[in-house]
């Protein structure tokens, strides 16, 4: 790697456009983001300054741990007195951990955050007991800095409720937030000079942003019609060298791939089991068969013992419904189910029709504690499972081909309706 | 006891429950479309738009009403949560 620039060995702030500095802090040696994500040359924590002729706004912070190294680069060209705006465009703790102390420090700064924002701030700041007034903004609302205009745009999810971008509108310099960031730890600090980092950007999205995918749309459609000379994330390189690629790469990645493949006005239902004895493989065949009785279903099938959780993880994502199969052993349901269950926090089931059904030997709780799991997946589970003594007998395999029947018509809106229940007789 | 007939308008369903009932206590039963969060009134994912019956739900609370402003709620929107029933009404996943 090519010698960082004197100026970040120096903890001296980084001028990339006239006015606009990089003030972040470099975090090279973690490995392990968040629990969830793998850092293989750690991350940056970016925050900005952009002098205005009537004052100066902070955009982001950094975690706490980096404040030194953050406060030393915003001494190197503002004084705290000149602070006149504070954005955050996320709360998470690391992009609002130097905050409290940026407040403290710049008395004369107003906090704008975003709506949804406030009830985080509150949790944040509450080890410390402090409150600090703050404005909250939306798409359209505006911040002057004399001859320089921030505008706020609405672009929640992304991956909090809370997270906005912040334009610059004079220079065109987008600082997005977590949007089209990476963990990517390279001093270099533009994309045209760091090395090749594609795979730490797919990575990211795939992990902070897929589960989002709608909001992203939604983001990118103000996004896009914006005149983009820069992005500036708030991890990863700053993105100066055709920024509009990763505008146009994010949204090829938000997009279906299913789109296409089957007809606009087909529901796409795929049916996951696993089987000991073959009993719960035969309810699958019967509840399929069923299910492929309902025009406008594209039905598939899955044996679980034969597939591994990442390609199944990709076909869930674009699916109508799912319904899973699996025998009860000792109480449970099966490892694998738990598995391809347990893999599901980067995709977004909410709304989506679910379903369990399988075969057991004395007490069958698989069914029901797999269809518990889906509620809390927040997808809809409009039918009770079917559950089967060991071997299904000729009306048992009957009642799952109407199971199949049923829960295609639910799913393609044709299931008989008007019924009117007592609270007493649910489940 | 007084009852409520709530209708459930995405799956075109309707249960007769006891007055005082949570939505959130028929409405997963029954497999309406409503999703949960933290079920305390905290995070606004179960909010919901009440099509007929406003008044045939218990009044918002103070915190719920400051939840449904944060989450950007419109008119006749309520959490599932929290609104009980006292009469009949009307709903659907917003």
């Amino acid at each position: 790697m090519a010698e960082p620039p004197a100026a970040l060995n120096s903890g001296h702030a980084i001028e990339f456009a006239p006015g606009v500095h990089w003030i972040g802090a470099l975090d090279p040696t973690l490995r392990t983001f968040d629990i969830i994500l793998k850092t293989a040359n750690g991350t940056s924590y970016n925050a900005y300054l952009i002098r205005g002729s009537e004052g100066v706004a902070i955009v982001d912070t950094v975690k706490a741990s980096f404040s030194e190294d953050f406060f030393a680069r915003l001494e190197s060209v503002a004084s705290y007195d000149e602070v006149k705006v504070i954005v955050l465009n996320h709360l998470e703790p690391d992009h609002s951990g130097a905050l409290p102390e940026l407040m403290r420090r710049a008395p004369n700064a107003k906090l704008y955050i975003s709506t949804r924002a406030t009830s985080m701030l509150k949790a944040l700041l509450k080890p410390d007991g402090e409150r600090f007034d703050y404005t909250t903004v939306g798409t359209g609302d505006t911040v002057s800095l004399g001859d320089r205009t921030l505008r706020f745009l609405h672009t929640p999810f992304l991956h909090w409720p809370d997270t906005q971008c912040t334009y610059l509108e004079e220079q065109g310099v987008l600082f997005s937030g977590d949007v089209f960031g990476c963990h990517y730890c390279d001093a270099r600090l533009f994309n045209d000079k760091v090395g090749d980092f594609r795979f730490s950007f797919d990575y990211y999205y795939a992990h902070i942003m897929r589960p989002f995918k709608q909001w992203v749309l939604e983001a990118l459609a103000i996004i896009e019609p914006l005149k983009l000379n820069m992005i500036a994330p708030t991890h990863g390189p700053i993105l100066r060298d055709r920024p509009r690629r990763y505008v146009a790469h994010y949204r090829e990645l938000s997009s279906s791939s299913l789109a296409g493949r089957i007809s606009d006005d087909e529901r796409s239902l795929i049916i996951f089991y696993m089987s000991s004895y073959g009993n719960t493989a035969r309810m699958a065949e019967a509840i399929a068969t069923g299910a492929e009785q309902v025009e406008g279903v594209r039905v598939s099938l899955y044996d679980l013992e034969g597939g591994e959780v990442e390609p199944f993880v990709d076909l869930i994502e674009e699916a109508d419904a799912l319904l899973f199969g699996s025998p009860t052993i000792n109480g449970d349901a099966v490892k694998p189910v738990w598995d391809l269950l347990s893999s599901l926090a980067v995709l977004n089931l909410v709304g989506k029709l679910g379903g369990a059904f399988g075969s057991y030997g004395w007490s069958g709780e698989a069914v029901r504690m797999i269809e518990d799991r889906m509620r809390g997946l927040k997808m809809r589970v409009p039918l009770k499972g079917v559950r089967v003594k060991l071997i299904p007998s000729d009306e048992e395999l009957a009642v799952c081909d109407t199971f199949g029947r049923e829960f295609a018509l639910e799913l393609t809106g044709q299931r008989a309706g008007g019924k009117v229940v007592d609270m007493a007789d649910l489940a | 006891m007084a009852k409520g007939k709530v209708t459930f308008e995405d799956i075109d369903t309707t249960v007769n429950v006891p007055a005082g009932t949570r939505l959130i206590e028929v409405s997963e039963k029954v497999g309406a479309g409503i999703i949960y969060g933290c079920r305390e009134g905290d995070c606004g994912t179960c909010m919901m738009h009440v099509v007929e019956g406003w008044n045939n739900l218990s009044e918002p609370s103070v915190l719920e009403q400051k939840v449904l402003k944060e989450n950007m709620a419109g008119r006749h929107d309520r959490l599932a949560c929290q609104a009980q029933v006292i009469g009949d009404c009307v709903v659907k996943p917003t």
